[in-house]
């Protein structure tokens, strides 16, 4: 897979300066490789006129960059406390049990890589798993093995609150280097309980 | 007559509430066409009249920010909006960009031309892919519709993972294409913010709250909350109550309330500690039920409002194990670039890691107390005194559970008890 430079230039100009796209043109570089590589810290590099080392140093401060390739499908699970003590805990040592895998490790089909995160800003639908950082909500041990499981065999389950199919890690990295692919229309727009306090006010609670 | 008073939350549960087509049917952008007709600085007394603090943790008044940015000045200015919701317990701007990103980007739009920006930047974290795209597709039909471009810009940039870029100065760094560190401050972001420019960084709800106020006043906005706290607010509930979520309401209600509206806490249990505003606010407990959640009131008792993240644990969670957690956190997300923050937290997580397991002795209390007391204010920005209160406060109110640890040799506490998967949770 090769970068493509046109692209690059316009992810460029969404800024008054050039270095401030230093961020989006790593997750491009995700998006086109499955992680940040050598050629691609030296492609930035180049069209930015900074040196490598300026680009390593921002791509290795930050967890979404990855330096080794992750699975097909990563999965993050939460084990910050709140989630962690409502069962995070457990979703992640039993799938590191079910896939063979450490913190950080990928499958051997290259299907599943497995990190344990931080807080994912949906503390009311605890314990949250993420997979390509799409939502899964309200997660079991059960529930976490059947999405593994899915991504391993080619059809992981989809998103709780997403688009109808969980996309690759590719293809969402591509999303965060701000690149639309049309999936914003789908999916819920909200949970129940991003609903609740709305729902019982028009029930004058 | 409800307790609730959902505004920014008023309607979400329309299935496309997301889109420009539902903002525009509940009279969206008709506020920025309001302000971008009245004087600048007419908006900006406006916002001062309502009484809006921010919404991102700190409180400060928004109004008087906006203020600070000179004028008149042949420099260009700039909104940044801060969309990188990561303090453990917070998530109340993440579901807001999901279900309605329109009511940010009007917001935008007005405090543009309130602080005469020509530019807005949305810096959104980066592990929250859907939310991305709705704000990225809110952007492009804003833009269509010919709210934006027209003299105002907003570019969405993408966070990659680092809690530290929550900080606003942090996030200047990163917006500007390097490690997200805190900036030393003065000068402030309001004279010296991106690229060196007069800035306002502004948290999601609380720019989010402006188009409401422009629409129907200061004095409607001012006539919730309480004396110095005015408004509504999004109360974001979690943990171990029968029914999580977001509950609108006006500053000043009470956990109590809360609780009341959510079923209380999970059923055969009863609250044993719980944050008022993510992990970075001191721990409250069961005595705490009646203290009015505003800025004041939180604060007089000892703790900090912060982003009203209410993470509620009952009897069978171990406060020692999860004081450990927040810890760890706080270690893996210190930036490095201060060295009480840095070496502190890595200390601070060593010793409670003895006094969880049990081989700690009591003397590590007073040197966790004597540590933070060293981490406590000694850093360029707030990440490390965070990373105090935790402790502080589980150390003042829970003591004997620490000791029960050494008397122990264990943690007493079985962590399934505390999960979800033995109790019975459900809508």
């Amino acid at each position: 897979m090769t970068l493509d430079r046109e692209l690059m230039q316009t992810i460029i100009k969404r800024y008054p300066r050039s270095r401030s796209a230093i961020m989006p043109l790593l997750h491009y570089v995700q998006s086109v490789s499955g992680y940040v590589t050598n050629e691609g810290i030296e492609t930035i590099s180049e069209i930015l006129e900074i040196e490598t080392a300026e680009v390593s140093a921002v791509a290795t401060f930050y967890t979404q960059y990855k330096r080794k390739p992750v699975g097909e499908y990563h999965v993050g699970v939460c084990t910050n406390t709140l989630c962690a003590v409502m069962g995070g805990d457990a979703i992640f040592a039993s799938l590191k049990d079910h896939l063979g895998i450490e913190n950080d490790g990928v499958t051997a089909d290259g299907k599943v890589s497995l990190e344990h995160i931080e807080c994912n800003a949906a503390c009311d639908y605890a314990p949250v798993v993420m997979a390509n950082w799409e939502f899964y909500d309200n997660q079991t041990v059960e529930s976490a093995k059947a999405l593994v499981d899915g991504a391993r065999a080619g059809n992981p389950p989809a998103p709780t609150r997403g688009p109808s199919r969980l996309v690759t890690y590719k293809e969402a990295s591509a999303v965060l280097a701000g690149l639309d692919d049309g999936l914003a229309r789908e999916g819920v727009q909200a949970g129940e309980p991003t609903l609740l306090g709305l729902k019982l006010s028009k029930e004058g609670k | 007559m409800s307790k609730l008073t959902p505004v920014l939350s008023a309607h979400w549960d329309e299935k496309d509430s997301f889109t420009i087509e539902a903002y525009t049917r509940h009279g969206g952008y008709s506020a920025s066409k309001k302000a971008l007709a009245m004087d600048p600085d007419a908006v900006i007394q406006m916002v001062k009249d309502s009484g809006l603090r921010g919404r991102g943790g700190a409180g400060f008044p928004t109004g008087m920010k906006w203020g600070f940015i000179p004028q008149g000045d042949d420099k260009d200015h700039y909104l940044v909006v801060n969309a990188d919701e990561s303090e453990p317990g917070t998530c109340k701007d993440t579901p807001l960009l999901m279900a309605n990103p329109h009511v940010l980007i009007e917001g935008c739009i007005i405090a543009c031309h309130a602080i005469r920006a020509k530019r807005a930047f949305i810096y959104i974290r980066g592990e929250v892919t859907h939310v991305v795209r709705r704000v990225n597709a809110a952007i492009a039909d804003a833009y269509k519709a010919g709210h934006l471009g027209n003299g105002i810009d907003v570019t969405l940039h993408i966070g990659a993972g680092a809690y530290i870029c929550g900080e606003e100065t942090a996030l200047l760094d990163s917006l500007e294409g390097f490690r997200g560190q805190p900036r030393l401050r003065p000068p402030f972001p309001a004279i010296a913010g991106l690229y060196a420019r007069p800035t306002v960084v502004n948290n999601v709800e609380s720019i989010s709250s402006v188009p409401a106020i422009i629409a129907n006043g200061a004095e409607w906005y001012q006539s919730m909350g309480t004396e110095k706290s005015k408004g509504a607010t999004l109360y974001s509930l979690s943990g171990h109550v029968n029914n999580p979520g977001q509950f609108e309401a006006p500053l000043g209600i009470t956990l109590r309330e809360i609780l009341e509206l959510a079923g209380g806490v999970r059923t055969g249990h009863k609250l044993k500690f719980w944050t008022p505003g993510g992990s970075s606010t001191p721990l409250f407990t069961d005595a705490h039920l009646d203290i009015p959640l505003d800025y004041e009131g939180v604060s007089a008792a000892g703790s900090m409002l912060g982003t009203k993240a209410l993470q509620i644990f009952d009897e069978t969670t171990c406060v020692v194990r999860a004081v450990l957690r927040w810890t760890e956190f706080y270690k893996h997300e210190s930036c490095g670039k201060c060295t009480p923050c840095r070496e502190g937290t890595w200390w601070l997580v060593q010793i409670l890691r003895d006094l969880e397991n049990g081989t700690g002795t009591e003397a590590d209390l007073e040197k966790l107390l004597d540590l933070c007391d060293n981490i406590m204010g000694r850093s360029f920005c707030a990440l490390g005194d965070g990373a105090t209160s935790p402790i502080t406060s589980s150390i003042k109110y829970f003591r004997d559970e620490y000791i029960a640890h050494l008397t122990n040799g264990a943690c007493p506490f079985d962590p399934v008890k505390s999960t979800l998967f033995t109790g019975a949770v459900s809508y």
